[in-house]
C-alpha cells in the first residue's frame, strides 16, 4: 500500500532582516527605494532537506530542542506556510491542532463557538450536528451552552475547545503540544481519546516535550536538530539518542575532561563523577521518571576520621533546594581509610521536577577544611519530564522545585 | 521579498478531494475544487461576523436600519434642500437613498475586508483553509447590511409614491451582484496590502471617503459641466451598479459608454485584487 504521507526534501528559508517587525510600514518601504544601499538580509534555513513517509495507521512523534524546527515542520505539514523547496504528497484528509480553540470568539455562545471552531477544523456542518451532543457531553459545559464564551472560566473554555478537537475524524492528525495545558483529569481523558484515534488506524503526528506521552502515543520518532533530520526510527531508541546527544553540550563533560588539571590536595583526589539512569550514563539531560544515580569516585591519600562528600541540589538561580551528606544515616561513615572509593547517591524516580537544576558536589573534612576543589563541582542538569509529574500538575511550568510522589489517603466520613 | 514557493498543491486536489500535493516548484492560480470543498466555511465566517457585529452594539440590528435612514435625512437636508442638488425625475430622498443603499454595502464591505486578514491573524497562523474565504466572507457580511436597509427602502418608495418598472426584476439583483464584484477586487487588494504594510489601515477610511464624493452617489453625474470630468468620475467601479439600480425608478436608460467604463474598471480591480492576494496568500502566516 502506498504511504499516506510522503515528504520529499522539504526546506524552509526565512530571510532575517535587521528590523524587528516582520511586517513593513509603507513609509519604510518607500524610504528604502530612495536609499541606495540595500538593507542586509540573511538567509536562515529553519528546515533543510527533511524527507520521510508515513503509512496508514502509523504514529510519529517529533522531537528536538527548542528552535530545532519542529514548529516550522508542523506548519508546513498543516499547509499554513509553504515550503521553500521540496514536495509533500498527502493521500488523506489532514487536520491540525496547533492550538486548541482557534477562532473562539468571546462574544459567541458555547454552542456557536462549537460550530465555528468545528468548521474551521474541517468538519462539515452535518458532521458537527451529528456529534454535537457527544461534544457537549465530553466538555461538561451543558449548562452554559447558550452563555457567551466571555463568561466562561479559562478551564471551561479549554475543555470546550478540546472537546471539539477530540471529535475530529481526519485520516492524518497533526497535534502540537496541546496537551500541555488543561487540568490533569481532562488531559488524561484527551490522551485516552487520542490513543483511541491512534489505535483506530489513523495516522498521528505529534510534537511534545512530554517524552512520556510521546512514548505512550507513538511508535516512531523523528528527531530534528538545527533544521536537519538527525534520526528517524523506533521511538525508544530515538528518544535515547536525543537524550544522550543533548547531554554532550554540558559542563559535567568538561569537568570530566579537566579532572586531571584540578589543583592537588594532600588528602584527596577526585577521580570522576558519573550520572547514570538505568544502565545508561547520562550527562545533562535526566528523566524524572527513572531513578538517578550519581557516582562520585575519589581517592583518599590518607586515613581521614571525618571525611564527607555532600551534594546540594540547587535551582537554576543557585538557591539550594536540598543538601544531602553521604554520612547522613550513619556517622560512622565519616571515618574512612586510605584508598579508592565510590560514593553513590540515588535520587528516586518521580522526585525531581522538570526544571533545570544545578548540582553541586562538595568534599571536606568535617569541621577542619574543604579539600580541593575547594569551590566544589557544579554543573547544570536539565530534567525532562517522563514521570508521573505531568499527571499531577498543570503543564509546562513547575509548581515547586521538587515533586516527589507522596502518599495520600482519602477516607469518606 | 518572500521566497516564491507556492502550494501548487492544495491545487492538485484530484479525483479524491482529500488528496493533495504541495510542491515548491509548481504553482497554480486558483483551485476551484478546493474552494468548493470549503464552501461551508464562507457561510460560517459570514455568520460569525454578522453575529459578533450585532452583539457588540447596543441597538443591535436596529443599527443596520437606522444608519442609512439617518444618512438619508442628513443628505436630504444639506444637499437636496439647502444646496438644491438636482436629482432628475426622482425625489431627492429616493435618489440619495437608492445610491446610499449600494454605496454603504460597498464601503462597509470594503473596510471589513480590508482589515479582515489582520483581524483573523490568529486563525491564519494556526489553521489552513483557502485564505480567500476571509475577505470574501467579510464582503458578504455587508450583504446583510444591504438587506436591512432595503427593508427601509421599500416603505420609503410607497411613501413617496414612487413608480417602479418591471425592469426591477433583473436590474436590482444584477446591480447588487455588480456591487459585490466591485467590492471584492479592492477588498482583496487592500486586505493583502494591509498584511504587508500595516499603515494601510489609516489610508482606508480616507480612501473610502474620497471615493464617496468622487462617485455620483449623492449627485447625478450630469451635474458636471465638462464631459472629461464625467468620464473620470464614471471610472468609479460603483458607478454602473448605482445607475443600474436607479434605472427601474427613473426609467431613463443609463449611458452605455459610462456603464462599460465603470464595469471595466470594476473588473480590472477584481483581477488585480485577486492576483495580488493570490501572490501573497501563501506567506500571510509568516507575515501576520
Amino acid at each position: 500500500m502506498k504511504p499516506i504521507l510522503e515528504i520529499h526534501g522539504i526546506g524552509k528559508r526565512y530571510r532575517i532582516g535587521h528590523q524587528t517587525n516582520t511586517y513593513l510600514s509603507l513609509r519604510e518601504r518607500m524610504l528604502d527605494v530612495f536609499r541606495f544601499e540595500k538593507t542586509e538580509k540573511e538567509d536562515f534555513w529553519a528546515l533543510d532537506d527533511i524527507s520521510f513517509s508515513l503509512g496508514r495507521g502509523e504514529s510519529l512523534g517529533i522531537i528536538g530542542r527548542n528552535g530545532a524546527g519542529k514548529s516550522t515542520l508542523l506548519k508546513i505539514l498543516s499547509r499554513i506556510t509553504p515550503p521553500t523547496k521540496g514536495k509533500i504528497l498527502s493521500r488523506g484528509r489532514i487536520a491540525s491542532l496547533l492550538e486548541v480553540g482557534t477562532g473562539f470568539h468571546p462574544e459567541l455562545t458555547g454552542r456557536e463557538n462549537i460550530f465555528f471552531n468545528g468548521s474551521l477544523l474541517g468538519m462539515k456542518r452535518r458532521e458537527i450536528e451529528s456529534k454535537f451532543d457527544e461534544i457537549v457531553e465530553f466538555s461538561d459545559v451543558e449548562k452554559f451552552l447558550d452563555t457567551p464564551l466571555k463568561h466562561y472560566s479559562s478551564g471551561m473554555q479549554l475543555r470546550l475547545a478540546f472537546s471539539v478537537a477530540a471529535f475530529l475524524e481526519p485520516e492524518i492528525l497533526i497535534v502540537d503540544e496541546v496537551l500541555a495545558v488543561g487540568d490533569a483529569e481532562f488531559q488524561r481523558k484527551c490522551l485516552g481519546k487520542m490513543e483511541n484515534v491512534a489505535n483506530s488506524g489513523r495516522t498521528i503526528i505529534f510534537v511534545s516535550h512530554n517524552l512520556q506521552s510521546l512514548k505512550f502515543l507513538c511508535q516512531q520518532a523523528l528527531y530534528i536538530e538545527k533544521g536537519k533530520l538527525k534520526a528517524i526510527g523506533e521511538i525508544e531508541k530515538t528518544i535515547d539518542l536525543y537524550l544522550s546527544d543533548n547531554s554532550s553540550v554540558n559542563s559535567l563533560a568538561s569537568y570530566q575532561q579537566n579532572l586531571g588539571s584540578l589543583r592537588q590536595d594532600s588528602d584527596f583526589r577526585l577521580i570522576n563523577i558519573v550520572l547514570a539512569q538505568g544502565n545508561r550514563s547520562v550527562i545533562d539531560n535526566v528523566r524524572n521518571g527513572e531513578e538517578l544515580k550519581m557516582e562520585i569516585e575519589y581517592e583518599l591519600l590518607n586515613n581521614l576520621s571525618r571525611f564527607r562528600v555532600f551534594v546540594d541540589i540547587c535551582d537554576q538561580f543557585g538557591t539550594t533546594v536540598l543538601r544531602t551528606y553521604h554520612d547522613e544515616v550513619d556517622y560512622a561513615r565519616l571515618s574512612m581509610k586510605k584508598g579508592t572509593y565510590k560514593s553513590i547517591l540515588t535520587i528516586p524516580a518521580n522526585f525531581l521536577a522538570p526544571v533545570t537544576y544545578e548540582f553541586r558536589f562538595w568534599f571536606g573534612i568535617h569541621n577542619v577544611r574543604m579539600v580541593e576543589p575547594i569551590d566544589g563541582v557544579t554543573f547544570k542538569v536539565n530534567v525532562e519530564n517522563s514521570g508521573l509529574y505531568n499527571m499531577t500538575y498543570n503543564g509546562q511550568y513547575s509548581v515547586g522545585l521538587v515533586c516527589p510522589t507522596l502518599h495520600w489517603d482519602i477516607y469518606k466520613n | 521579498m518572500q521566497p516564491r514557493g507556492v502550494w501548487s498543491g492544495s491545487n492538485s486536489m484530484t479525483k479524491n478531494e482529500q488528496e493533495f500535493l504541495v510542491d515548491a516548484e509548481r504553482q497554480r492560480l486558483f483551485n476551484w475544487p478546493e474552494l468548493w470543498h470549503y464552501k461551508e466555511l464562507f457561510y460560517f465566517f459570514t455568520w460569525r461576523d454578522i453575529k459578533v457585529k450585532y452583539k457588540q452594539t447596543v441597538l443591535g440590528f436596529a443599527w443596520a436600519v437606522l444608519q442609512p435612514l439617518l444618512m438619508m435625512v442628513i443628505f436630504t437636508l444639506f444637499f437636496g434642500t439647502a444646496l438644491k442638488i438636482p436629482s432628475g425625475n426622482l425625489p431627492y430622498p429616493i435618489f440619495v437613498f437608492s445610491g446610499l443603499l449600494l454605496w454603504n454595502t460597498f464601503s462597509s464591505g470594503l473596510s471589513n475586508s480590508a482589515s479582515s486578514m489582520v483581524n483573523n491573524a490568529q486563525i491564519i497562523k494556526k489553521i489552513y483553509f483557502p485564505r480567500l474565504i476571509i475577505p470574501v466572507s467579510s464582503v458578504l457580511v455587508s450583504l446583510f447590511d444591504f438587506l436591512m436597509a432595503f427593508l427601509v427602502f421599500i416603505p420609503l418608495l410607497f411613501y413617496y409614491d414612487q413608480g417602479v418598472s418591471w425592469n426591477v426584476l433583473w436590474s436590482w439583483p444584477l446591480a447588487l451582484a455588480m456591487t459585490l464584484v466591485a467590492t471584492l477586487g479592492p477588498g482583496c487588494l487592500l486586505s493583502a496590502l494591509n498584511v504587508k504594510y500595516r499603515d494601510f489601515r489609516y489610508v482606508i477610511p480616507f480612501l473610502v471617503q474620497v471615493l464617496f464624493f468622487l462617485t455620483p452617489v449623492i449627485y447625478p453625474v450630469t451635474l458636471l459641466k465638462y464631459p472629461i470630468l464625467q468620464y473620470i468620475l464614471v471610472c468609479s467601479p460603483m458607478y454602473a451598479a448605482i445607475e443600474l439600480f436607479r434605472y427601474p425608478l427613473t426609467s431613463i436608460q443609463p449611458d452605455p459608454y459610462f456603464m462599460v467604463i465603470s464595469l471595466i474598471s470594476s473588473l480590472f480591480f477584481l483581477i488585480a485584487g485577486l492576483l495580488y492576494f493570490k501572490r501573497t496568500e501563501d506567506f500571510f502566516a509568516d507575515l501576520v
